[in-house]
Formats: structure tokens, C-alpha cells, sequence
């Protein structure tokens, strides 16, 4: 209280600069005249009393000082001395400061901008309360190498039941038809246990979310639609509840509308783009009651109960899938060695991103550590050229506390400067500066410049100002004065221990600057080597375009129900789109089919019983299926190594084939001809029976372009049909027309269905290597900006070298010393530099391309070009930013320069 | 900046609130002069130290002054004990005397009063 009381009016007399000076010096005049008129009466001449009366006080000055500091506050008041001395130094060199702002500016402000990426993304990846409790399911069977196969209807209870979680919930990201109104819409919808929501914690913002206990078999015909639909096909009609919306013939009822910041949890940028959910039990009608065996292969999200520790959780679970492998041992075989895993939500959907965030937020702190650097060594060099005025104020009395804490306000300012600046420009660019980051980067947030990336850059602007404005103003401090008032610039004790704190920065910067290259070099050649891979189709000129048939829930109503009756509208519907403008070839396959596409979730593995070698109980391979039409593999270029490819002879009515690739031979039938090989795949449009292998095809890079040889399946669409539909068009077409034309030919055979998303095959393909283009365009970016910065500061320190040595120079030209030899010293000072970064950074590389191999592709972390390319960069760099010091070197005027000494 | 021990302050500080309490209303000097006389020559303290420190009393409230004539009709400023700073003199008092009767105990133990 009282001390509170005592800052207060200090802080109000500072503030109003209030003094009672006058009242001091009062004060001090009455006290001698009491104390001398005291003395005089003890019998001392008026002379001496005056004397002892001045003594007895103490030094009035000192007083003085006390008793000001005691009425304000002396630490505020000396900082904004401080304050006002360092603006104004600012002022009076302001192409210093710019340049250190500047650099600053680039280094905070690419910091924060990558936090901001990471903040969104890696910090905060999901923006649902609680985001700790979520978790993913994840039933795998290691024993046969498979994972990832869905949990069935009687499992999922159990898991509901088991105490371990507050609600667990079946999901289905897929799309929707949505019909009834004039144009039929494609929507990205996500059928969903009732309990979704709540897995989620989130709530409706009008009308409620799915009751979590509803256990109704089917859909239960209800729906909820995001905030973005409601607006688009309702126009936000306050009346929307109880309204019915049509989804492939089927009425369903919408119960609620997701508040608009809602975005759905997801693996790919569609996904967290649903905008309707459908409750659905998973089970029931038509299909039989729910088995302990019948695995759905749905994805699995729940919420832990909050007391649980997602690795507590983990146990509990094991312990609970050791009891159901003794109570039910017909369905866990032993060998498959079933597992049920849990795995952080979060961590999900961040997946094989994090590296690449981390790689990008390591290589912009060595941006930012680079021009800390670089400030660091121009505050020094600066210093040397204020150690006139520094030797000047000690000489005076300056304390050397004080001094340190005059440089460190001053450098202080400049790196806050700094990172306001960056901030500025990145908060005015952050519109610009956001179409950059790939659609495909996994973020529920979106990216804000908020208050707390602001105080991100403050903060790092702030200890880098500290760490890096530390050193200089403490070496500044320790002149030797003498030597430095007598003998200016002629390289006194401590000049020398600062060039060589200058010269450990340099190389530093340097070394920090290689390691930044490296890491950029081995990205580029990966992602050139990606670009450039040999894909085994041929995607040039070819067009995808996407419908979705009907799929209503009762069968009876379906008319795309066989095979026979898809086969009609899909030989009517390609017939037609052959005659539209340019159009050359066309082709249909399931959306698995599309080459490097979105199709990824409906694409599921599927179990491959082969004959003579599974049997159903005992947890066959899982391969990937694809359904197409027999153009496909010509109008994709792909190419046929064994047997067959489908001909149009083969129908519903004949017996079912397949075509596999060359991984599949290899994986499932190594060392025989797999042509007439029988195996079975279920799926709901597949006729019961065998399926024999008429042709293998040779690898290609459809599923992932890093790897050629994942085992393909590949179905007739005429055998087998699929409701998730995309046509190929191979052809000069007119990307911006072929949409409305290709919808008017489908629609003129099917008025109902939508036709959505055009794409290039090319732009599939470029999208695909998004992240991978975006995190090696930023190293690249960041390594340009340390080789410019390392330039500049190699450029300084030689520069400064050479002002320094200038007498030196100036004798021995003047003693007759070749000027090419002078040439030749002040580069080789510059190369040895350059040489002893070049050796701390290959080393540092080494490291750093160990630490980031699994994010190279078809380059070795060690690629023996890429080290030599960078190296020689750097090197001629460094030899470039000396060349022009050395020149000036070699031109200088010995007259001159020695009668300027 | 600080030479005077800390403790050595704070005892001044209570001198000062203890003259200013047994003598009412009293000027610098008078309160220089007060401690000077009861102390003797042990407390060597310049005199001025005594100014900055009432103005620190001053602004935390324990005493408060104003200007007035002294005995021989002089203008001076003269310091008043606060009825805050009357509770701090009465607290600090306690304090003092407590840790001045352990000290005190502390000194008087001889080895065999210890069990």
C-alpha cells in the first residue's frame, strides 16, 4: 500500500516533471542557518561555525541527486534519455538504420509469417473445445500387414460401452447429389453417426445437432447443413427447420445449420469442406443384421473421457481387445494379430506435414539468426566508428553500466523497429502473401495475422534485439581509453578483439547460409526429379469431369441399379460427349480410377481372396481397386504388357475379368504367369464368383508420384458398377467452356445428375506437388535472402577490414609494393572467410540433410552435386562481395592516406 | 548510488517517526539535531541524508509537512507524523522490540542452559 502510494506520486511528479528543488535548496539554507547559529553560540568564529555547519551536512550536490531520485523515477527517466538519444542517433545516420530495420524487418517478418502458418496448422489444428480428448480409431491387423479395416456395428458398441470414451462415432466423407431445385448441385456431405457432433463438441447454431443416443438401424432422415449451404441454396431462410431437401431421390429432414466458423475435421481440403451431415446407424435394411465380422470400412472418431490420457486410454483398450480375443476366437484370428489404435486427431490430420512445416519454420529461424547476425556485425562496426565519442563520454564519467544499457536501448530500438516494420508489411500483404499457402496444407484455422502473432514478433524482435545488441554494446564498453583518445584508429587491444567477434559472425552467416542452400538444393532436385519422374501415363491434353449417380436408399427406386441398366446411360452419355468440339477419345472409371486424385477416401482397400491360396477366414491381402471403362488405359497412355485389355464384348452376363498392374503380379503371384489367375473381391456391385486376370499393365505413378509400385486391381465398369463417376476427355478442348458442355450432354440423358469439378490431369498433377513446391519455394526463397545477407555482411566486415588496415596499405604501396599483391591479400582475407564458413556449414549441412532425408525424393541427403553446386556458389559469392573492397584497397592513394592519419 | 546499508535506513526511518512522535511538529534541523543529542558520536550520518529520506516518508504517507516559522521567526518546513505513519511507528516499534528481545535471548544462552 504504502509503497504503491509512494510510486504513484513519483510516477504523477515524473510524469507532470513536478520538482521541488526550490523547496530542497529552502530547506538546506535554513538547516546551515540553524546549524551555524548553534556552532556560533558554541563559541567558533562565524567563519568556522559556516565551515562545520557545511561539513556536518555532507555534499549538497549528492543531496540533491538523492533527493531527486527519491521524487521521481530515475530508471523511466534515464530510458527515455536513453530513448531520445538513440532516435536521434537514429536520425543522424539514417541510412544505417534503414539498413539494419530493413534487415530485421525481413527476418522477423518471414519468422512470423511462417509461425502464422504454424500456429494455425500445427499449434491450433483443431478448432473444437477440448481438441486434447479427440482421438482417431484405428483397427489394423499387422499379421497380414494390413491397417487402417474399419470396426463393425457390434465392435463399435462395445468400444460406446467400454467406459473408455464419452462417445465414439462411424464417419463417411463422400458427396451428394442435391436434386429438386433447377439445377442439380454436388455437395461434399459426410454421412455420420448421430453421435458426429458430439464427438466434435460442437453445436448447431439454429435448430439442434443428431441426438448421440439415437441407435435408429438406417438413415434416420435426418440432416444438417453448414452455414455456407444454407446461405448458397436457402438464402439464409430463418424458416429452414423441419424444411425437406432431396438427396438422390430421397427426402431427408434438416434439423440444424452449423454455426459458419464450423469446419468438419478431414485429411484432404474437401473434407473439411462438408456442408451437409446425414445421421446414419451403419447398418440395417437392406443389408443383414450387424456381425462381429463385417467390417465397415468407415473412418473412426471419438472423444476420451476427460480424465483419460490418450496413452491410459490405450491400455485400457488393450486389455479390452485381449478380452474379446477370448470371447469371440472365431473373429480374431491369431495370426492376423488384431489391434485397435489410437491416435491424437490432431496428429492425423497434420500427418506427413509436419515435416515439411518443421523444415520450413527451421530454415526461416536460420533467416532470422542470419540477419541477427548481420546487425550484429553492423552495430559493431559502427561502434569502432563511434569509439571516439564512447572513450570521450567515459573520459567524462560515464559509468560503463550506463553506457552498455545507452547501446543496448539503442540497438533495442532499432530490432523492435525492425519487427514492426516486418509485421506492417506482412499484415498489409497478408491477402497476397496467403495465396501462396496450397489449398492441400491441413488447417481447420485459418491463417490470421492475429494479436498473437503480433506478440510473436514483438517478442522475438525483443531477445533477438537483446542477445544481439548485447555483445557489441558490452565490447564497446571495454575501451582501453587511453590508447583510444591518443592514437585514433590505429587499431588499439580492443578494436582487435572486435574485428575478430566480427569475423565469428561472418563465418557464421556464412556457414548458416550454406546449410539454408543445401537444404534448398536437395529440395529442388527431389521436386525436379518428382516433376520429371517417369509416370506411366500420360496426362497431357486430358481432361477429368465428375458426376455422381444416384444412390438412394432403397434399392427398388435405383434405376442405375445393374450393370446393364448403368451401362446404357454410360455408353449414351460418352457417345455424346465424343461429338463436342476438340473432344478425341473419352473414357469413365470411379473415382478411384482418377489419377493422383480426390478420390483417395472413397478408394478403399479391399480384400483379394486368391484361389488355391486364402480363404475367407483368414484375413487376405488388401488391394487397390479401380473400376473403368475399357478406353481408359488408351486414353491414359497406359500400357499392356500381358494378355488383354476389356473389349466391349465383355457385359454383365459374361464371365467377370480383371487387369492388374505389374507390383500386383509381382506381389501376389511372384514367379508365375498371373494371365488366368481366379480371385475374389466383394464389393456391393460385384457379381458372386471368380474373377480371372486377362491382363497386366505396366506400373504406373496413378496413386502416389513417389511410388510406382503400389498393386492395382482394375475392374470393367460394364461388370461392375460404380455410382461415383469421372469421364475422361482426351482432346484440344476449351477448359473454361467443357464444363457447361459436357453437364448439357449428360443432363440431355439424365436431367437429375450434376456435373462438377473440370480439371486438367496437368493441374491434378501440379496440385499434387503442392506442399512439396510450396516448402521447397520458401527454403529456396530463404536461401536467396541468407546468400544476399552473408554477401552484404562479408562485404561489410572486408570493407571494414580494409578502412582498418588502410595505413598499412598505404605504406607499403608507398615502400613500392605491387597493387596486385594488395589485390591479392585483401582477397585472400575474404576467401579465408569464405573458407572456414564453407567448412562449419558442410558440416552443419551434413547434419541437417540426415535430419530431412525422408523428405527427398530420388536424391541422396549426401548428393555429392549439390554440395559441390552450393559450395561454389557460396564461395563465388564471397569472392565477388571482397572484389570490391580489394579494388578499392588497391587504388588507394598512399599521399593521401597517410597525411589523413 | 547506495551507500548507507539498508538496515542502517531503515532504522533511520524510525528514528525520524519516533523524534516526530515524542516532539510533535519538528523542522529538519530540529529532527537532525534530536537524533544527533540521543545517539551521541555512534551514528555517524551526514545530516542531509535526512531530506531524502522525509521525502520518501513523505510520499508514502507516514508523515506529512508544510511551511511555518520557527522559534526565531524563520520560514521553515516543518514535518507532522501522520496518523498512518502513528500505525507504522506502532507496528515497526513491535517488530523492532521482538527482534531485539531474541537477539537479546540469543546473546544470554550459555551452554549449559541447553538440555
Amino acid at each position: 500500500m504504502r509503497f504503491l502510494r509512494r510510486f504513484l506520486i513519483r510516477l504523477s511528479n515524473f510524469v507532470t516533471r513536478r520538482s521541488t528543488d526550490q523547496r530542497l535548496r529552502e530547506e538546506i539554507a535554513e538547516h546551515l542557518a540553524f546549524q551555524t547559529e548553534e556552532n556560533l553560540r558554541t563559541g567558533m568564529s562565524p567563519a568556522e561555525a559556516r565551515r562545520q555547519a557545511r561539513l556536518k551536512l555532507g555534499a549538497a550536490e549528492a543531496i540533491r541527486e538523492d533527493h531527486h531520485a527519491e521524487q521521481s523515477l530515475p530508471f523511466v527517466e534515464n530510458l527515455f534519455q536513453d530513448l531520445r538519444f538513440a532516435v536521434r542517433m537514429l536520425l543522424r545516420s539514417p541510412g544505417f538504420s534503414l539498413i539494419v530495420i530493413a534487415t530485421m524487418a525481413l527476418g522477423v517478418g518471414a519468422t512470423t509469417a511462417i509461425y502464422s502458418v504454424i500456429d494455425a496448422t500445427l499449434l491450433h489444428p483443431l478448432p473444437y473445445p477440448h481438441p486434447s480428448e479427440l482421438v482417431r480409431i484405428e483397427a489394423n491387423l499387422p499379421g497380414v500387414g494390413s491397417h487402417d479395416v474399419g470396426i463393425s456395428i457390434p465392435e463399435l458398441r462395445d468400444l460406446q460401452n467400454s467406459g473408455i470414451f464419452q462417445y465414439v462415432s462411424l464417419c463417411f466423407h463422400g458427396s451428394e447429389n442435391v436434386t429438386g431445385s433447377a439445377q442439380p448441385t454436388h455437395i461434399a456431405g459426410a454421412t455420420v453417426s448421430p453421435s458426429y457432433l458430439a464427438v466434435l463438441g460442437v453445436d448447431a447454431a439454429l435448430g439442434r445437432t443428431f441426438d448421440p443416443h439415437d441407435a435408429t438401424p438406417g438413415s434416420n432422415g435426418e440432416v444438417i447443413i453448414s452455414d455456407g449451404l444454407w446461405k448458397r441454396a436457402f438464402g439464409a431462410d430463418p424458416h429452414i427447420l423441419g424444411k425437406s431437401l432431396r438427396l438422390d431421390n430421397d427426402l431427408f429432414q434438416i434439423v440444424g445449420v452449423m454455426p459458419a466458423s464450423f469446419r468438419d475435421q478431414g485429411q484432404t481440403s474437401e473434407e473439411r469442406g462438408t456442408e451437409l451431415w446425414a445421421a446414419d446407424g451403419f447398418y440395417g435394411d437392406p443389408s443383414s443384421p450387424p456381425m462381429r465380422g463385417t467390417r465397415s470400412p468407415y473412418e473412426t472418431i471419438a472423444r476420451l473421457q476427460p480424465s483419460l490420457s490418450p496413452e491410459a486410454a490405450q491400455r485400457h483398450l488393450d486389455a479390452l481387445v485381449a478380452s474379446w480375443k477370448k470371447q469371440y476366437p472365431a473373429y480374431y484370428p491369431p495370426q492376423a494379430a488384431w489391434t485397435i489404435h489410437l491416435t491424437p486427431l490432431a496428429e492425423t490430420l497434420v500427418g506427413n506435414v509436419r515435416q515439411s512445416l518443421i523444415l520450413l519454420s527451421g530454415a526461416v529461424g536460420l533467416v532470422l539468426l542470419i540477419s541477427c547476425v548481420n546487425v550484429a556485425n553492423l552495430l559493431l562496426a559502427r561502434a569502432s566508428a563511434r569509439g571516439h565519442e564512447i572513450a570521450v563520454r567515459q573520459a567524462l564519467g560515464a559509468a560503463r553500466m550506463r553506457l552498455i544499457r545507452q547501446h543496448l536501448t539503442e540497438s533495442l530500438l532499432l530490432f523492435v523497429l525492425g519487427g514492426i516494420t516486418g509485421f506492417a508489411v506482412l499484415f498489409c500483404a497478408r491477402k497476397f502473401l496467403l495465396q501462396f499457402v496450397p489449398e492441400s496444407l491441413p488447417r481447420l484455422n485459418d491463417i490470421s495475422i492475429s494479436w498473437g502473432v503480433l506478440a510473436f514478433a514483438i517478442v522475438v524482435s525483443v531477445a533477438a534485439g537483446t542477445i544481439f545488441g548485447l555483445a557489441p554494446a558490452w565490447l564497446t564498453s571495454r575501451l582501453d581509453l587511453t590508447t583510444k583518445l591518443r592514437q585514433e584508429g590505429r587499431g588499439s587491444n580492443g578494436s582487435r578483439r572486435r574485428s575478430r567477434l566480427r569475423h565469428v559472425l561472418v563465418i557464421g552467416e556464412l556457414a548458416l547460409s550454406l546449410v539454408l542452400m543445401v537444404a534448398a538444393g536437395l529440395l529442388l532436385r527431389s521436386f525436379w526429379d518428382l516433376f520429371k519422374v517417369q509416370l506411366g501415363f500420360n496426362p497431357t491434353r486430358v481432361m477429368a469431369i465428375e458426376t455422381t449417380l444416384p444412390n438412394p436408399n432403397d434399392p427398388n427406386t435405383d434405376i442405375y441399379h445393374t450393370a446393364t441398366q448403368e451401362s446404357v446411360f454410360l455408353r449414351e452419355a460418352l457417345r455424346r460427349i465424343r461429338t463436342l468440339p476438340g473432344v478425341e477419345e473419352t473414357a469413365v472409371s470411379d473415382r478411384a480410377a482418377l489419377p493422383l486424385g480426390h478420390g483417395q477416401s472413397d478408394l478403399r482397400q479391399r480384400p483379394m481372396i486368391r484361389e488355391g491360396q486364402d480363404a475367407q477366414s483368414s484375413q487376405p491381402p488388401l488391394i487397390n481397386t479401380s473400376i473403368v471403362s475399357p478406353e481408359y488405359f488408351h486414353v491414359l497412355g497406359m500400357t499392356l504388357i500381358r494378355g488383354r485389355l476389356f473389349v466391349d464384348q465383355d457385359l454383365e452376363d459374361t464371365p467377370s475379368i480383371a487387369v492388374i498392374n505389374q507390383a500386383a503380379a509381382h506381389t501376389y503371384w511372384p514367379n508365375q504367369d498371373p494371365v488366368g489367375k481366379r480371385f475374389i473381391v466383394r464389393s456391393r456391385a460385384a457379381k458372386p464368383g471368380w474373377t480371372t486376370i486377362v491382363g497386366v499393365i505396366a506400373d504406373a505413378r496413378t496413386e502416389s508420384l513417389a511410388d510406382a509400385g503400389i498393386p492395382q486391381v482394375y475392374f470393367d465398369i460394364y461388370q461392375r458398377p460404380d455410382k461415383f463417376l469421372a469421364f475422361y476427355l482426351r482432346g484440344q478442348v476449351d477448359p473454361s467452356a467443357i464444363l457447361a458442355q459436357v453437364r448439357t450432354q449428360i443432363q440431355s440423358v439424365d436431367a437429375e445428375l450434376p456435373v462438377f469439378r473440370a480439371e486438367t490431369l496437368d493441374d491434378v498433377l501440379s496440385s499434387s506437388l503442392s506442399v512439396r513446391r510450396f516448402s521447397m519455394e520458401m527454403v529456396a526463397l530463404f536461401a536467396g535472402t541468407a546468400l544476399l545477407l552473408a554477401g552484404l555482411g562479408i562485404y561489410g566486415t572486408i570493407s571494414f577490414l580494409v578502412h582498418e588496415q588502410s595505413r598499412e596499405i598505404a605504406i607499403r604501396l608507398a615502400l613500392g609494393a605491387q597493387r596486385r599483391n594488395i589485390l591479392r591479400m585483401v582477397l585472400r582475407q575474404g576467401l579465408t572467410l569464405a573458407g572456414a564458413g564453407v567448412g562449419v556449414g558442410l558440416v552443419g549441412a551434413l547434419i541437417v540433410s540426415h535430419l530431412m532425408a525422408s523428405l527427398l525424393y530420388g536424391v541422396s541427403p549426401y548428393d555429392l552435386s549439390t554440395f559441390a553446386g552450393v559450395t561454389a556458389v557460396l564461395t563465388a559469392v564471397a569472392i565477388a562481395a571482397s572484389y570490391v573492397p580489394a579494388l578499392r584497397a588497391m587504388r588507394l592513394d598512399p599521399i593521401t592516406t597517410l597525411h589523413s592519419e | 548510488m547506495k551507500e548507507k546499508p539498508d538496515v542502517l535506513q531503515g532504522t533511520l526511518a524510525l528514528m525520524v517517526l519516533k523524534t516526530l512522535d515524542v516532539m510533535g511538529t519538528q523542522h529538519g534541523w530540529g529532527i537532525a539535531r534530536r537524533i544527533e543529542q540521543i545517539s551521541g558520536d555512534l551514528l555517524a550520518v551526514n545530516q542531509g541524508t535526512l531530506y531524502p529520506l522525509l521525502l520518501k516518508l513523505e510520499h508514502e504517507g507516514s508523515i506529512s509537512s508544510q511551511w511555518g516559522a520557527s522559534e526565531n521567526n524563520r520560514r521553515a518546513r516543518f514535518y507532522r507524523l501522520t496518523e498512518a505513519g502513528r500505525k507504522q511507528l506502532r507496528a515497526e516499534t513491535r517488530d523492532w522490540e521482538q527482534t531485539a528481545a531474541i537477539i537479546t535471548r540469543f546473546f544470554n544462552v550459555k551452554a549449559e542452559d541447553l538440555p
